[in-house]
């Protein structure tokens, strides 16, 4: 398939839509595996909100190309070089904490995030921003009372939830760099800076993680990134194979 | 004490006969409750295996739309266990108990969920057969004498209809789509028609627990009167979309307007009931290691509460 320069607006939104999609995935990993029937339920239905979010990212991305390409075009036939997706999203689900803490770093991001793209001058972006806040928000309800349970329950709960929380921090300070395309919109209005959104974020992880009697890591020099730019940890690649598998091998089909 | 027992089963019967739901609180036989029990039990389980096959292409569904629809799907089916739990537990059981019986094969769940599902087009297939035949199932069912299975069982029918249509438009897109398309939905076909018309159970005069259903309005149809009501609404639609159907001896009655079919293998049948079906260790397997990799997690959530029990007690 031809490559496409994809202009500031569309290479926005496809990033917002692949975080959403990719976080998405990985919640719907758990459908029929979670540790209860409560959580198969709720896994299952945070995964349709993001990626219910994906598709109208992704169709009005698509829109805003006018160059006949869909939704599903964008996400079965992009190589993982060519994903935007913040590193966090495609970390596995190596346990129910690794889950937890994984969504809950960014569903905290999401609403401040969301909550200020309601006044996107984009409006098709201002629209998608306020049912996702609502949702984000549910979510983040979701996370955060599941930290606190996890962290403050019992000792092998306890450590599993302070090491995720350890090995996801380092991917958080990717989330808070505004690049050219981020600068460029927002001088527009339309999308929001998003390094202007870290210091509300820490305020409020760095609150949640001591009342869940965790320990707030210490975030090294070395920034973890490269999503927005295609350097992807190899897990996305694996992602990707397995959700492409069937629209690739029949490309020809109408599903 | 013996009168006043058979008098409240005459009552009992009295009751069923002209037609009145029970409910958790009223008096009942030991043998109706532990019927229901094991039926609704039986029920919730297979809602709850009946995820895994379906979960199993959630991260392969080849479109956005489909993707949704399937996880909405599954979602349901999560929910409907989730509410068949509740109605079981009116009786007295525990969703721990019943997950044990699970867990440890005593209890059954539908012998169908122990066939791979190895196509997109299975998910078509699931919905329209599989769906189809539980619906039929269910909503005769959705008459029966306990009040609680009853209720459930009107709302699960009008969710499995919706998961019928979401099936047969699956099949339906992809026959349109062209030969490929279509020669996949055929495959699905083959593999799934006799396993689907197994679901209906024995033919009745094997069907050991059908006469005191029956009676006590547990069960309200055979299996198979059932079974034929479900051959020839299935024989006509495939016949629409052009499907063959993998059966030498199939042939119209003329007399009793319906479709006579070859006979089931009922070895087959014997074997995936005992646990011999082509997927029975994989889906406990499964199903007993989310239950065990989440122990940490129940243990956890109790904890917490256990913690900070006296502090809510206090902030309410």
């Amino acid at each position: 398939m031809e490559k496409i320069k994809t202009p500031a607006l569309s290479e926005y939104l496809i990033r917002l839509a692949d975080d959403r999609l990719i976080l998405g995935h990985r919640l719907s990993e758990w459908c029929g595996h979670a540790p209860i029937l409560e959580e198969d339920i709720a896994l299952t239905n945070i995964a349709l909100d993001c990626i219910g979010q994906a598709n109208f990212l992704y169709s009005t991305a698509a829109e805003s190309e006018g160059n006949n390409r869909t939704a599903d075009e964008i996400v079965y036939f992009r190589e993982a070089l060519e994903y935007r997706n913040l590193l966090l999203v495609e970390q596995p689900n190596i346990d129910f904490a690794s889950t937890i803490v994984r969504q809950l770093l960014y569903d905290t991001y999401g609403i401040l995030l969301y909550e200020q793209l309601q006044q996107s001058t984009f409006k098709p972006l201002a629209g998608i921003a306020q049912k996702a806040v609502k949702e984000l928000r549910y979510h983040f309800r979701h996370s955060s009372q599941w930290l606190l349970r996890l962290g403050d329950g019992t000792v092998e709960s306890h450590l599993r939830t302070q090491n995720a929380v350890d090995k996801l921090w380092k991917y958080t300070d990717e989330m808070f760099i505004s690049d050219a395309v981020e600068v460029e919109l927002a001088a527009k209005g339309i999308a929001v800076k998003s390094e202007a959104l870290k210091e509300r974020w820490f305020t409020i992880m760095r609150d949640l993680i001591s009342s869940a009697t965790l320990t707030v890591p210490v975030q090294g020099s070395f920034i973890r990134k490269g999503g927005r730019e295609g350097k992807h940890s190899e897990h996305l690649g694996h992602l990707l194979s397995e959700m492409q598998i069937v629209a690739r091998s029949y490309p020809d089909i109408v599903w | 004490m013996s009168e006043n027992i058979a008098a409240m089963e005459a009552e009992f019967n009295r009751r069923i006969a002209a037609g009145e739901t029970i409910e958790p609180n009223d008096w009942m036989p030991e043998k109706y409750r532990s019927q229901l029990k094991r039926l609704i039990s039986q029920h919730a389980h297979s809602e709850i295996i009946g995820m895994l096959p379906e979960g199993n292409w959630i991260t392969r569904a080849p479109s956005l739309r489909r993707k949704l629809a399937l996880l909405a799907k599954v979602q349901d089916e999560a929910g409907h266990g989730h509410y068949l739990y509740s109605s079981a537990e009116t009786l007295g059981i525990s969703r721990e108990e019943m997950f044990d019986q699970l867990h440890s094969g005593k209890a059954k769940y539908s012998s169908i969920f122990n066939y791979p599902t190895l196509s997109w087009a299975d998910m078509g297939m699931i919905g329209w057969l599989v769906d189809g035949a539980a619906i039929i199932n269910q909503t005769t069912m959705a008459k029966c004498s306990y009040g609680p299975y009853s209720r459930a069982l009107l709302r699960i029918c009008k969710e499995e209809n919706f998961h019928k249509k979401q099936g047969m438009e699956i099949i339906a897109t992809l026959i349109a789509s062209g030969d490929t398309g279509k020669a996949m939905v055929q495959e699905s076909f083959t593999r799934f028609w006799w396993p689907t018309l197994m679901m209906f159970g024995p033919h009745d005069t094997n069907s050991p627990n059908s006469p005191d259903m029956m009676k006590w309005k547990i069960k309200l149809k055979g299996n198979d009167e059932l079974r034929q009501r479900f051959i020839d609404m299935t024989v006509e639609q495939a016949q629409k979309w052009g499907l063959s159907i993998p059966d030498q001896q199939l042939a119209f009655n003329e007399a009793t307007r319906s479709w006579e079919i070859g006979e089931i293998d009922w070895n087959e049948f014997t074997a995936v009931i005992n646990g011999n079906g082509p997927c029975n260790q994989e889906r406990m397997e499964t199903r007993r290691s989310a239950h065990d990799n989440g122990k940490w997690v129940r243990d956890a959530a109790h904890a917490y509460e256990e913690k900070h029990r006296s502090k809510i007690t206090t902030a309410a």
